[in-house]
Parts: structure tokens; C-alpha cells; sequence
């Protein structure tokens, strides 16, 4: 039951933190669409956390606990290697715009002396 | 113009005030017919102030990208101002441009050209882990190439139009895949890569690293960077 207590009340707060993040505008759709699916399954399974304890036994995990432990981490990692991708592509970006703007800077420069 | 090519002469440089202003004046002094467009790659000394009073076209970027950076915006106005040639030369002096004609020369049958240390002119020695992993990339490259490339990390190399265009729109930005993996593209697209032997000089200013853990650090990233290089399509 006190575990029940301690998940049913982190899950509130990550739901709180996740809802007004989206309310001030502070996430793009596409990373909002993925927390908005994560939230209620993270407010399900704080709730009751001993839901997948049949499934776990199909698996052959002890206990449903551990594979939602198993399962958020994966979780977890997966969005990791998501977010090292888009820093990749922003940094990509950015060089190519660093890059115009020097292009342009210096061709406006040289026009400016031919005259 | 040399051999009837417009050459554009790329010095990429960072905090190179020291030696800047003495390697582009060099370069227009035995070089009359071509253009220096020097890569400021966001210094925060004089490097570019110096470099334009030389003579030279100044490209500054507006914070630092590291050498490939710099030189995909070399190439980048090569191609938009439709150069012919692009010679990259380093900007400490180590780089001789009395070459750079022998360079452009050999382009008649290659695509690349690389000016190459240890490959008889001059007396430039390298030792421990440094000239393994040198070895090994000429060792892998010159097999893959079909040809022997014993200075495979060299920034001193002449490309002509077809490469230009390659290089405008990709070039690493990583120290090491702005040789490396520059070098293995070119090689896999079946381009024609040949070396002409250079000797280096000492440098204008600025130290060489002789730390044997950076040396170290320096062969485990030449072996990724090659594996990467290979394995990457």
C-alpha cells in the first residue's frame, strides 16, 4: 500500500510538470504528442503499480514491479539516443546557417569595394 | 591562374594572428595569378583584421566550427564565385605555396591532390603512437586507393571542380574526418586520388603537441574515425 502511495504521487507530480510545460508553450507538438501518451501510463501504473504482474509471470519477470522498471529505462534510453539525434541535426543546422551567413558577409564586403 | 584554372587558395585559420598576416603575403608574392580567401573560424584575436590587410578575402564565421567547418565554407564560395582549382594550405606556415603549382599540375590526372610529408622531400619525422596510427591510415587508404598515399592526414591538398562541388555540401567537421574521412568519400566515389611529395617547414607560430597521451588520444580517434569513415555509406 505505501507503494502505491510513493509511484501514485511521483507520477502526479511528473504529469504536473509535463501539463504546464505544454501549457506555456514550452514543447514542440511532436515531443508533446510522445509525453502525452507516456502520462497515462505513468499515472495508470503509479497508481497500481502491481498491474502487469500477470503479464510479468508470462515473461518470466518475478515481478511486475521490476518490468516496469525494465520497460522505463528501455523507455528512457530510447528517448536519450532520440534527443543525441536531434542534437546532432540542430548542430548540422546551425553550421550550415554559420556557414551562409560568412558566405554572404564576405560577398556583400567584396561588392561593396568593387563599386 | 595557373595552367589556365582560376585558383582559389583556402587558409583556414583560428587564432592564427601570430602567423597569419606573414602566410598570406607569401602566398600572393610567389602566387600573383590566384585568390586567398582565409577562414577566420571565429578567432577572438586579429586573425581576420590581419589576414585582409595582407591581401587576402576574409570569411569570418560567426563562432567556432572547427577546421572543417571553416573549410566547408572554403569551398562553399569556390563554388558560388565558380573557381576552378581550391588549394587548402594551413595557416601556421608549415605549408610551402611554391608548391602549389606542383600541386595543380598533377590535378591533370586526379581529382585530389595531397601534398605529402615522408615521402622523400624534407626531413619531418613523427614517433609512437602518432606515426602508428599514421601508418595504419596509409596503409589502409593506399590499399584502397590503388595508389601510395603516405601522408594521409596532410592539409595541404588541390581539388578540382567536380570536388569542389562535393565538398561544398559535405565536408566533416571533426578533427581528423577533415582528412580522414574527406580522403575515404573521395576514394569510395571513385575519384582519382594521387600524392606529390612536399617538405614542411617550421611553423610561423604556435607549438606543436608532443604529449604522448595526446598522441595516444590521436590514435584511437584516427582508428575510429577510419572505421566510421568505412562503415558509414
Amino acid at each position: 500500500m505505501r507503494l502505491s502511495f510513493l509511484t501514485a504521487i511521483a507520477a502526479l507530480v511528473v504529469l504536473a510538470v509535463i501539463f504546464e510545460l505544454l501549457r506555456r508553450r514550452q514543447l514542440r507538438e511532436k515531443y508533446a504528442v510522445l509525453w502525452m501518451c507516456a502520462v497515462p501510463v505513468i499515472l495508470l501504473l503509479g497508481f497500481f503499480p502491481r498491474l502487469l504482474d500477470s503479464i510479468s509471470d508470462l515473461v518470466g519477470v518475478a515481478s511486475g514491479v521490476s518490468l516496469v522498471l525494465f520497460l522505463a529505462v528501455v523507455f528512457l534510453l530510447m528517448v536519450c539516443i532520440h534527443l543525441s539525434w536531434e542534437a546532432s541535426r540542430l548542430e548540422e543546422k546551425t553550421r550550415t546557417l554559420a556557414e551562409e551567413i560568412a558566405l554572404i558577409r564576405t560577398m556583400l564586403r567584396e561588392r561593396d569595394q568593387v563599386k | 591562374m595557373i595552367n589556365n584554372k582560376r585558383v582559389l587558395i583556402i587558409v583556414p585559420a583560428w587564432n592564427e594572428a601570430e602567423s597569419i598576416g606573414e602566410v598570406v603575403t607569401e602566398i600572393r608574392g610567389e602566387l600573383p595569378g590566384t585568390d586567398v580567401l582565409v577562414v577566420d573560424d571565429g578567432s577572438a584575436d586579429d586573425t581576420g583584421a590581419v589576414a585582409r590587410n595582407a591581401g587576402a578575402i576574409v570569411a569570418r564565421l560567426p563562432y567556432n566550427l572547427g577546421v572543417g567547418g571553416g573549410m566547408r565554407l572554403g569551398y562553399r564560395y569556390a563554388r558560388t564565385e565558380g573557381y576552378d582549382v581550391a588549394v587548402q594550405l594551413d595557416a601556421d606556415g608549415q605549408h610551402d605555396p611554391r608548391y602549389v603549382p606542383k600541386l595543380v599540375d598533377a590535378l591533370q590526372d586526379a581529382s585530389l591532390v595531397i601534398g605529402a610529408r615522408f615521402a622523400g622531400e624534407g626531413g619531418y619525422q613523427v614517433h609512437g603512437p602518432r606515426r602508428w596510427a599514421m601508418g595504419l591510415l596509409s596503409l589502409v587508404l593506399s590499399a584502397m586507393a590503388h595508389t601510395r598515399l603516405t601522408d594521409t592526414t596532410s592539409g595541404f591538398r588541390a581539388c578540382d571542380r567536380s570536388l569542389i562541388e562535393l565538398f561544398a555540401d559535405w565536408y566533416p567537421v571533426d578533427y581528423l574526418g577533415d582528412t580522414v574521412e574527406t580522403l575515404v568519400r573521395v576514394i569510395r566515389l571513385r575519384y582519382r586520388v594521387r600524392q606529390v611529395p612536399v617538405a614542411m617547414r617550421r611553423r610561423f607560430g604556435g607549438t606543436p603537441s608532443h604529449s604522448p597521451i595526446k598522441a595516444l588520444i590521436y590514435l584511437c580517434r584516427a582508428f575510429l574515425i577510419l572505421v566510421l569513415a568505412l562503415i558509414r555509406r
